[in-house]
């Protein structure tokens, strides 16, 4: 049943969906360009998703301090992305990226300095030298986000529309002229015109229990490109951050904050023996802190498989070894926090367990953001391919920066050419957001937990035929339960109605993670399959995935660039 | 036996009267009272409206409620295993529940419109 209820439209040449980090240099860039943008987000411009969580590194060959090059960093990149990466895209970050960081440095975001006024570069797991620009003390996500926001406020072409939550791309003739969705704050419905639509929200670590991003990052991107035609790639690759905390219970700190801990002081990783345990996994973990996250993300797992995990089911910490004022003079009021949590370093081990924390899959693009749809762009984690079947530590906010500004550029000279402004909303575009039903008494929010568990037993870090086949299973069960349509009707902050359109996104996303593991009967990086243990030349390719009515469909692509990876 | 928590909460929006919901949730030490929110949303009512963004880290800043009284982030107060009344902040626009419109007054919709990119027109 619909009633009649004001519908708000909207008209923009370009739309940027997401004010992370990828989505607020999109919009600059475009504003800057000359387009009229609109940059909208589900929450707080700017505070919303994973950029303001990031702890710490940005990977970066600046060579401030040791000599670097970007041919180095591609290097790792392509290493740690297990010869997966689209090298044309991995190389677009390692070649740019140092423009983006001293953009930000001109910006004031206040990276971290040497005594000789250089900035300073941290050594990161799976980099070959120094290469991580920071800022202290695990403020590089907030000093990111806040630095972003400050200069979008100054852009006069970009108008932010915060808590506008978008459901749908809108195309037209097979070209992207919009988007609908509804305002938060009373439950209106939108559409939204635009010459040029960009996709930046992010990744999807919300389909996991546990997991180190916010609460809002649901695959909203990957679901929107299905929905619109688009394809995605890689969707299999979910990186499990190693060591996020697990316990004691700690409150007001991510919980991926003991990477920047291990950063500057090593730390020690025990098993219940309070053994180092790393290196019996083929590692050479020595002293430092250098194995990448897919191998770490295993041999803690394995430790705990094999019954040697910590009490809570992870693996100790321990900064005992380290003098009370080195680490005072390392993280100074972080060990206030700390202390408030009944927390002491100097006496006690805490215990970490991997977390879900980044999508190496997501939207298929060009080089210049292009997705398949003529219109729509995608930029930052949404997009799949640059980080192939591992990411780099410090790559994700380089690719935010390069992908946004790239996107930005390229979506600002797509809305100049465009003349599909006067395009047609297509019929019942907004029945779903203008939608009233009788509330069916379901708990959408108690399904997507249901789902979340599915997603960490079956679709974690370690796979099986069974285990994803049951999860399948449990896909279209809630799929079922989902039904056709939202409950009640739109009204002030209704999150009883957001959580059906969440799990509406999140189980298309969550199908299209699982088909794409199940096809993939091998090892590789972050996807770790029981039952095929071993790392499988014939599966150097990309899976892709594309909506084909309501039925995900699956293809295979060759991994593209693959002689530069020799190269390098 | 296991300890629990009630919490009290004020409940509705401009267009009803208020009311409030008492929830009984169970307690563990070191719990926020986020986790307490969540877990009603997720196993007891789901239509109990409180905003968040990031879960735990206090960088969102959006879950900034009223606990017994005194202005708090609902994810670093700390659950405790008695009676806890949690109300909207009252220097804010009421949208819902725990809800108060917290954004920039430039960065809501209202906005967008008043600066003459679109319109509101009667939908069918």
């Amino acid at each position: 049943m619909a009633v009649a209820i004001d519908v708000v439209q909207l008209e923009t040449d370009v739309l940027v969906i997401g004010s992370g980090a990828a989505g607020m240099m999109a919009a600059l860039e475009a504003g800057k360009e000359g387009a009229g943008v609109i940059l909208a987000d589900r929450s707080l411009i700017g505070r919303s998703g994973a950029t303001i969580m990031a702890q710490m590194t940005v990977a970066v060959a600046l060579g401030s301090q040791t000599p670097d090059g970007c041919e180095h960093h591609l290097a790792d990149t392509l290493a740690a992305g297990r010869e997966l990466c689209d090298a044309s895209l991995a190389q677009l970050v390692c070649e740019e990226g140092p423009r983006d960081i001293l953009q930000l440095d001109e910006w004031k975001v206040g990276w971290a300095r040497n005594d000789d006024g250089s900035i300073r570069q941290a050594l990161a797991p799976g980099h070959d030298r120094p290469r991580c620009v920071y800022v202290d003390f695990l403020s590089t996500g907030p000093a990111v986000a806040k630095t972003l926001r400050g200069r979008v406020l100054r852009q006069k072409e970009v108008t932010r529309i915060g808590d506008l939550y978008i459901t749908d791309i809108l195309v037209t003739g097979g070209v992207a002229t919009g988007a609908t969705g509804f305002s938060l704050a009373d439950g209106r419905p939108v559409v939204l015109k635009a010459k040029a639509v960009v996709i930046a929200t992010g990744g999807l670590t919300r389909l996991y229990q546990r997991n180190s991003a916010s609460a809002n990052m649901s695959g909203d991107g990957y679901a929107l490109a299905l929905r619109a035609g688009a394809e995605l790639t890689d969707m299999e690759f979910v990186q499990f951050f190693p060591i996020g905390h697990l316990a004691p219970r700690l409150v007001g700190m991510d919980p991926i904050m003991w990477d920047p801990f291990r950063y500057k002081l090593g730390g020690r990783l025990l098993n219940a023996e309070m053994r180092e345990f790393v290196n019996d996994y083929g590692n050479e973990e020595a002293g430092t802190y250098n194995v990448t996250r897919d191998r770490a993300t295993f041999a803690i797992l394995s430790e705990v498989k094999a019954g040697r995990g910590s009490p809570a089911g992870g693996a100790f910490l321990s900064f005992q070894h380290i003098p009370a004022e080195t680490l005072r003079a390392s993280f100074g009021p972080v060990i206030d926090r700390l202390a408030a949590n009944g927390i002491d370093l100097t006496q006690m081990p805490i215990e970490v367990a991997p977390i879900a924390h980044y999508h190496m899959g997501g939207v298929k693009v060009d080089a210049q953001m292009r997705t398949s749809v003529p219109g729509l762009f995608s930029c930052g984690e949404a997009n799949g391919g640059a980080n192939g079947a591992n990411r780099l530590s410090g790559n994700a906010i380089t690719e935010a920066f390069v992908f946004g500004r790239i996107a930005g550029r390229t979506a600002s000279l797509h809305a100049r050419s465009a003349g599909n402004a006067d395009a047609p909303v297509p019929a019942g575009a907004l029945d779903l957001v203008s939608a009233v039903t009788p509330d069916g008494g379901e708990i959408h929010a108690g399904l997507i937990a249901d789902l979340q568990q599915t997603m960490a037993v079956n679709v974690g870090p370690f796979r099986t035929e069974e285990g994803l086949r049951q999860a399948l299973a449990a896909i279209a069960d809630l799929k079922t339960r989902l039904g056709a349509l939202p409950p009640g009707a739109p009204g002030p902050y209704n999150m009883a109605r957001l959580d059906w359109f969440d799990l509406r996104t999140m189980l298309l996303v969550a199908e299209a993670v699982t088909r794409s593991a199940l096809l993939r009967k091998e090892s590789r990086g972050a996807h770790q399959r029981d039952d095929f243990p071993a790392m499988d030349p014939a599966f150097v390719l990309h899976h892709t995935v594309k909506l084909a009515g309501d039925d995900i469909v699956l293809g295979r692509a060759p991994v593209e660039g693959r002689t530069l990876c020799e190269v390098a | 036996m296991r300890e629990t928590a009630t919490l009290i909460v004020r409940r509705g929006h401009a267009d009803e009267e208020s009311r409030t919901s008492t929830y009984e949730v169970p307690y563990t030490p070191g719990q926020s009272v986020l986790d307490g929110l969540r877990f009603v949303r997720t196993n007891l009512d789901s239509t109990l409206s409180v905003r968040h963004s990031c879960i735990n880290a206090n960088t969102c800043k959006e879950c900034m409620i009223i606990v017994d009284g005194k202005v708090d982030y609902a994810c670093t107060a700390r659950l405790e295993p008695r009676e806890m009344v949690l109300e909207p902040l009252s220097n804010k626009a009421h949208l819902r529940d725990l809800v108060t419109e917290i954004a920039p007054p430039d960065e809501r919709l209202e906005h967008a419109l008043k600066s003459g990119l679109g319109k509101a027109v009667a939908g069918a």
